[in-house]
């Protein structure tokens, strides 16, 4: 075959860069104030938590007993909790825990969530039906009420907090992508995949997975807020993190009968998960205007 | 002549729905020589394009299954080959274009990663090597800026480039059938004849046999050298593109040359055949045309014709072709 000799259209100016839909969204995400906002937040937390072993002014675990329940002075700038660790350490080295538990407990959830999803959207028949009901069952519950019947099992632990909370929430992210999958298969250039000849398998991983991603990635960063608080919310029924473990929820129950004497050490862990919360929250909805395609003009 | 490229003999191809067993294509018959451009048409709804899909093996299933007849690809018929054979010859030997370019392409990847995939899967090529092939097929239907545009995403180039895009992914492997599904119609009228010169001259460079679907008689009659006209699942009259045009014997062949505007002539109305498209599976005894027909006979609403031969290379299935 030759040269096809064809009357060419006006082109686009040579200096028009290439965009590829990511770099689009980050665009779109840098113009939203209150996104940055966000990131601001988690990113401190995220600095704060790398860095705990050297910011902390003091260890973690290790109080002075004569210095119990102090008030914020120029030695303990978050005052002093009931066994006179210095709040300020504990809430930074809480950072790491927390930071931890939402993402991975997401990851897990995510990960698991999709390739039910996947599979029961583009399969159907039994499959559909068999995953389908599975979430039904496991949304029948209130999630908070099945993470602990799962940590009451499993054993009150900082991991198996994580590990029921991914549980808990597999359904939430298996549902979202089964329903992306039933849009996206009917779609035509998934007909068109297959139309050179593709595997099922192969059209599933590289064309409704990525076309996928979007939304997971959305509900996915919303998913870590409502992580950190169900971690907290264990934390503070004492079926997560264990002593002297600084996770917040578990300062906030162990502080809580001092909240008149000493308010400090429930006000700086409470206020630090709602900043995280608030963070992510914020740049998942950010991330929501900037990935969702009937958003843009 | 040599053996046909296709030859679909009396295929059927039925849905399953709740409401019972619809026949969407109904005992069809095509063929298609090498080189040739074959063109299907009808108004929406005779089952042009699940006779398109039926060849590739793409029907939904369920509700759609091939209960019947045989698709003879050079030799071999499709309705028994393998899902795994079907992989090897979708894309590589029969290729397919579709009617909606906007929607064609995945948003997600650059217009070289998506040609130069369907290079790989059926080629063993490097990346790079895939990469300078797309570029290559991308000038090669006339794509301008090629070296830049395969690094572009779908949403950045217009109806016709994508149109473009899809027909070099097409031919990137050198099929020997080309089954083109209303490649036009989603575009505007320069853009229309753009396509149809481009898919002209890979049809004459490269031999590759086409079967272009379409209800637009003035795209038959620029393109194809026969045409096959389809009513309510059924080939009603198939012939020399000439000869249907010239020529037809068929009333509803007739009524829809009828239909086209005339440039000569100064119409005040424009003619339309009376009724719609019967809903396959509402059909009954007879010639399925006869409730639309102003000339049916009493014959005609008892009996279904055949199709009869009139001349070398044109039949027609209608009782006055006698």
């Amino acid at each position: 075959m030759a040269e096809v000799n064809v009357q060419t259209y006006p082109v686009k100016q040579a200096d028009e860069q290439v965009i590829s839909p990511w770099r689009e969204a980050w665009r779109t995400l840098r113009k939203n104030k209150l996104a940055l906002v966000g990131m601001g937040i988690i990113g401190f937390f995220v600095i704060v938590a790398l860095l705990a072993p050297w910011i902390a002014p003091y260890p973690y675990d290790v109080g002075d007993l004569k210095m119990k329940n102090q008030p914020p002075s120029e030695q303990h700038l978050l005052g002093t909790d009931y066994n006179g660790r210095d709040v300020l350490s504990r809430v930074i080295y809480g950072a790491r825990i927390s930071l931890w538990v939402g993402t991975f407990a997401v990851i897990g959830s995510v990960v698991a969530g999709t390739i039910l999803g996947l599979l029961s959207g583009y399969y159907g028949r039994w499959v559909d039906t068999l995953i389908s009901r599975l979430f039904d069952i496991m949304l029948a519950f209130p999630s908070i009420l099945l993470a602990i019947a799962i940590v009451a099992i499993l054993g009150p632990s900082l991991q198996n907090a994580l590990l029921a909370i991914a549980i808990v929430n597999i359904p939430t992210f298996g549902r979202l992508v089964r329903s992306r999958v039933l849009s996206l298969k009917e779609e035509e250039f998934v007909m068109a995949a297959r139309a050179i000849g593709m595997k099922d398998s192969r059209i599933l991983l590289q064309h409704i997975l990525p076309n996928s991603m979007a939304p997971i990635i959305v509900t996915g960063t919303l998913g870590i807020a409502t992580a950190i608080i169900e971690a907290a919310a264990l934390g503070f029924l004492g079926l997560g993190a264990q002593a002297p473990e600084p996770e917040w929820g578990k300062m906030l129950s162990d502080s809580r009968q001092y909240i008149q004497k000493a308010p400090w050490t429930v006000i700086f862990p409470g206020l630090s998960i709602m900043l995280t919360v608030l963070g992510f929250n914020l740049i998942g909805d950010g991330l929501r205007d900037a990935l969702d395609p009937r958003m843009k003009n | 002549m040599s053996q046909p490229v296709l030859q679909i003999e009396n295929l059927q191809t039925h849905f399953f729905t709740d409401r019972g067993q619809v026949p969407a294509v109904d005992g069809v018959s095509i063929t298609v020589h090498k080189g040739e451009v074959v063109g299907i048409v009808g108004e929406s709804g005779c089952g042009k394009s699940v006779t398109s899909l039926s060849i590739m093996k793409l029907v939904p299933n369920p509700p759609g299954k091939i209960v019947g007849g045989a698709i003879r690809f050079k030799g071999e018929d499709l309705v028994l080959a393998s899902e795994k054979r079907m992989r090897e010859i979708r894309g590589n030997e029969i290729a397919m274009i579709f009617q909606e370019p906007m929607t064609s392409l995945n948003p997600v990847f650059t217009i070289g990663d998506q040609i130069g995939e369907a290079i790989r899967l059926h080629t063993k090529t490097s990346k790079k090597e895939a990469r300078q092939k797309s570029i290559e097929m991308l000038k090669k239907v006339g794509i301008p800026r090629a070296e830049a545009i395969v690094d572009e995403y779908p949403h950045q180039l217009s109806g016709g480039m994508r149109q473009r895009v899809m027909i070099a992914m097409a031919m990137a492997c050198n099929p020997e059938l080309l089954i083109a599904d209303e490649p036009t119609t989603a575009l505007d009228v320069t853009i229309q004849a753009q396509i149809l010169d481009l898919m002209r001259q890979l049809n004459q460079e490269a031999d590759t046999a086409v079967l272009l679907i379409t209800h637009d008689l003035g795209v038959v009659a620029q393109m194809c050298h026969r045409v096959v006209v389809m009513y309510a699942g059924n080939v009603i009259e198939e012939g020399d593109v000439r000869t249907i045009l010239k020529n037809p014997k068929h009333p509803y062949t007739i009524g829809l040359l009828n239909s086209l505007p005339k440039l000569e002539e100064s119409q005040e109305r424009l003619y339309s055949i009376p009724g719609n498209v019967p809903i396959p599976g509402s059909l009954t005894a007879g010639c399925r045309f006869a409730p639309r027909c102003e000339q049916a006979m009493d014959r005609c609403r008892q009996e279904m014709p055949e199709l009869i031969p009139v001349e070398e290379n044109h039949r027609s299935r209608c009782w006055l072709s006698i």
